[in-house]
This record gives structure tokens, sequence and C-alpha cells, in this order.
């Protein structure tokens, strides 16, 4: 099991989100979040005075997927969160311990 | 038939003075909205506790003595009554507690220009203690000495030196700029506004979408300020000065508005709103001392000589490090000025030499007297908040409550 995180940029979540279910995605977490990598920040204007922004708006989400889905869903988030210009964002793939579904007591791969 | 007519006509003018008389008062909400537009949300709570206070300490204080220095007449308004003022030499033309309360939400006016440009750093019980002052005995001196038609200190009379403000470009607005230079100078700047190297940074402004709600407050309620000050509009000639006043408020604050947003563009390529805001205001204090008798090209074009000019002094200020949040200084005093000395050309009662030292006589007496009060205040009790209430905002710190509590994240 790989806990799958993408940094998006917020106007790709809607394909993002279609992609993943298409291939089969039980469930997604999203979080906006905000931060800086090659793209920076960019500046603004207001009453004459330049200001940076330093941190930029992205989305977050946060997948779980068995073994089976794992480069699918890379697939699926590169694919659709792909516009070719700095910002596009990153994916992070992690180990994944253990899952439990809470209301049932289900583990592992049952769970996801 | 006579008196019917005169009844008729009392009646009318009466009526028209309260109307313009509210649509003034509804400024305050203008300026509230403003002001609460263009300071950070930290900083809300507080800057709308400041107009609301503002105005009721302007009503009372009008009311125990400012009126009685401006125009004459008892203090608390004892003398005057229902059906005219005891012991005026004519009969009025119109209710005397009407003419009270015209004058009075133009006291409340000058005041909230002050209230902006000391937004986000003075102390709140500081400002209201100033406001008293201000609106108790600063504007009521420099109004009993241009409409009050008392003169200077008993050396001369501006009206005869050819001074004419019809609306208040510098007896309300010039005069609320002035005490407003007053408070910032003592104050100091936002910390964070300016660089130790002399660049000046951007503290944008929380909510643009209320700041633009108050500038058309604003400007609605400008056409009681400017058309209420006809005085009258129960003859053909009155009702036409009252149209044409109307059409050049309007008509100017257009112009205003368009020359400041090109000017924006061409200095930092990008159509900036809140330059755009501050010059439609702008065009309307250009217009404000003289709306009668400019064809409306001409008020549009005298309007948009202070959209431009507001442009270039709010950055101006900023080098000099003045800091002026809401561009109120440049707004109200540089544009009050050039609203002054733009009378003449279209008016011939008026003469260049009277409006500059009708303009001196308001503007050293309202920043020197300002200076003293805003000096003493500081002295006593002090006038800024600490750094730290600053960081953290002065909602938290005077009034102990924000403006957005569910989704400010700190």
């Amino acid at each position: 099991m790989k806990l799958i995180t993408a940094i998006v940029k917020p106007f790709k979540l809607d394909d993002v989100r279609e992609a993943l279910s298409e291939i089969g995605v039980q469930g997604i977490t999203v979080t906006e979040v905000k931060g800086f990598g090659r793209q920076k920040g960019h500046t603004e204007l207001y009453r004459g005075a330049e200001y940076v922004v330093d941190f930029l708006p992205k989305v977050k989400i946060e997948v779980a997927v068995g073994a089976a889905l794992v480069e699918q869903t890379i697939e699926a988030i590169t694919k659709a969160a792909n516009t070719g210009k700095i910002g596009d964002g990153k994916v992070f793939v992690s180990p994944l311990e253990q899952v439990i579904r809470i209301r049932t007591g289900e583990t592992g791969e049952e769970a996801i | 038939m006579e008196n019917e007519i005169f009844q008729l006509q009392y009646a009318l003018d009466t009526f028209y003075f309260l109307v313009c008389g509210a649509l003034v008062m509804w400024m305050a909400a203008g300026f509230s909205m403003l002001e609460a537009g263009l300071v950070r949300s930290k900083n809300t709570t507080e800057i709308l506790t400041k107009n609301v206070a503002l105005y009721a300490i302007a009503c009372i204080m009008y009311m125990v003595c400012g009126y009685a220095i401006m125009y004459g007449g008892d203090i608390m308004l004892s003398t005057i009554t229902g059906d005219g003022v005891t012991g005026a030499e004519e009969p009025a033309t119109y209710a005397p507690s009407a003419d009270f309360f015209f004058q009075v939400v133009f006291v409340a006016t000058a005041m909230s220009i002050v209230s902006g440009a000391v937004a986000e750093r003075m102390k709140l019980w500081a400002f209201l203690a100033f406001a008293v002052v201000m609106t108790g005995f600063i504007y009521p001196m420099e109004g009993s000495w241009t409409w009050g038609g008392n003169p200077v200190f008993g050396m001369y009379t501006l009206g005869d030196l050819g001074f004419l403000d019809f609306a208040g470009s510098g007896i309300v607005h010039m005069a609320g700029a002035a005490a407003a230079l007053a408070g910032v100078l003592l104050l100091g700047a936002r910390k964070g506004k300016y660089g130790e190297d002399g660049s000046v940074k951007a503290i944008p402004g929380a909510n643009l979408p209320m700041a633009t709600l108050g500038t058309f407050i604003l400007w609605m309620g400008w056409f009681g300020f400017n058309g209420g000050s006809v005085l009258a509009t129960a003859s053909v000639d009155s009702a036409n000065a009252v149209a044409i006043v109307f059409m050049n408020t309007n008509a100017a604050a257009a112009g205003g508005l368009i020359a400041a947003m090109v000017t924006a563009r061409m200095i930092f390529g990008k159509a900036d709103l809140t330059m755009t805001l501050n010059g439609a205001l702008a065009g309307l204090v250009a217009i404000t001392a003289g709306p009668d008798t400019p064809s409306a090209l001409q008020a549009t074009l005298f309007g948009a000589v202070g959209g431009v000019l507001v442009v270039f002094s709010i950055l101006t200020l900023d080098k000099l490090k003045i800091d002026d949040p809401v561009g109120a200084i440049s707004v109200h005093g540089v544009v009050g000025l050039l609203g002054l000395l733009l009378v003449p050309i279209t008016n011939g009662d008026s003469s260049f030499s009277g409006q500059i030292i009708g303009a001196l006589t308001i503007f050293g007496w309202v920043f020197g007297t300002s200076l003293i009060v805003f000096g003493i205040i500081k002295a006593v009790m002090g006038i800024r908040v600490t750094a730290e209430e600053e960081y953290e905002g002065v909602d938290l710190s005077e009034c102990g409550m924000e403006a957005y509590p569910e989704f400010t994240m700190k």
C-alpha cells in the first residue's frame, strides 16, 4: 500500500478528481495549501507599491491505494494536472504501513 | 395668498434641507465602508467603532457648543425653537432646527476624514478625545470665519476678500485633512510601511468590494452635501441651481474617476482600483467649492484635474513617508485646496487672493490647533498602540473582538 500525495494547481483539481474516479480510486482527501517551489511567488501592485506574494495557493491531494493501483494513480494525476508550465506541482509516494476502516474495523487493502 | 405661498415655500425648503441632511448623514456609512475596506482585516472592528463613535460625538458636541460658536446663539441650542431663532433679524425661510441638522452632518464628515488617515495604529480613546475638541471647537471656529461670516480674530473678514467655498472643499474637506495631517505626523507610519532603504511597501486593504461600496455611498451622499448647500429649492431659480449642482457634482466624480484610473494605468501599468476610487472622491472634492457656476464640461474637467492630482499626491506623500492608509490627506486636503483655487475660473464673485488667504487661514488654524491637541493627548495618555498590539491588530487590543472571527487565519 502506498500513500500518494500530490500538490497541484487549484484549477486542475476537478480534472484530477475525474481521472482518479475513472481508474477506480475510492476516495481522496483534499486540502488547500500554500507554498513555493521553483515557481517562487509573484509580485502584485497596490497603490503604486510592489509587494511579493511568497506563497502561492495550491491544492494537496492525498490518496491511499493498494499496490495494483499505484502506477495508474501516479499516471492519472500527472496527466490530468499537467499544463506544461512552471508551477504544475509534484507527486510524492510513500509507503503506507496500515489502514483501518473505523466503521467495520477492516484493515489493510480491504480498508482502502 | 402671499402668506400661503410663503408657507408652502417654507415647508418645501425645509423638507429639501432635511432630505439633503439625511443624504450627508449617509456619507458616514460611506466613510466607514471605505475605511474598513482599505485597512487590514485585523483592524476592521476598531475602524468601524471609530466611525460610529465619531459621528455620535460630532452630533453631541455640535449641539453642545459647536453650532453656537459657528453661527451664534446659545449653547445646547437653547435659542433654537420650533418656529425660528429668538431675536433673529429676518424671518428664516426654513426651519432653524433643519439648519442645525444640515450643519451637524458636515461636522461629522470633516471628522470622518481624520479616522482614515490615522487608521491601524492610533489608540481608540485618544482619537475620540481629539474628536471632541475637533467637532466642538476647532471646526466651529473656522466655520464661524467662513460660513458664519465672522472676522478672523477681529482682523479680517474672508468674505470681503473674495473667499468663496460653496459646500466646503476647504471648510470641511481641507479642514479634516489638515487635522489628519497633524495626527499622522505625530503618530508616524505604520510598522512595515517604509523600508530602511526608503522603499515604500504595500499594505493591501482587506476588502475592496467594501471600499467600492463606500465610494458609491459617498458619491450618493455628495448630492446632499453639494445640492443641499444651495439652501433652497422652492423657486424656479433655486430649483435650477440645485439641478446644476447635482449635474456638476456627478460629472466631476466621473471625470475624477476616469482620470485617476488612466493615470494609474500609465504610471503603474495596471488600473489600480483603490486609486480609481480615490479619483472619484477627488473629483467630488474638487467641485465642492463651486458646483454652481461651471458648465458640465468644465465640471468634468475640474474633476479630472483632481483625479490626476490625487494619484501624484498619494505617491508624493509616500515618498515623504507620510503614511495615510486610505489617501485621505491627498483626496480631501490637496484636492480640497485645488477645489478652492478652481472657483475664480468660473465665478467672478471670488478672487484667487481671497481663496489663497482663506485656504491659509483654514489650514493654519486647523493644523496648528490639531497639532497642539494631539500633542497634549500624546503627553497625557499616548496616541499610538504598542508595537505588539499593532502587530496583533487593534481590533483585539482596543475592542476585544475580531471583525471576521470565523475565517481569520492567524
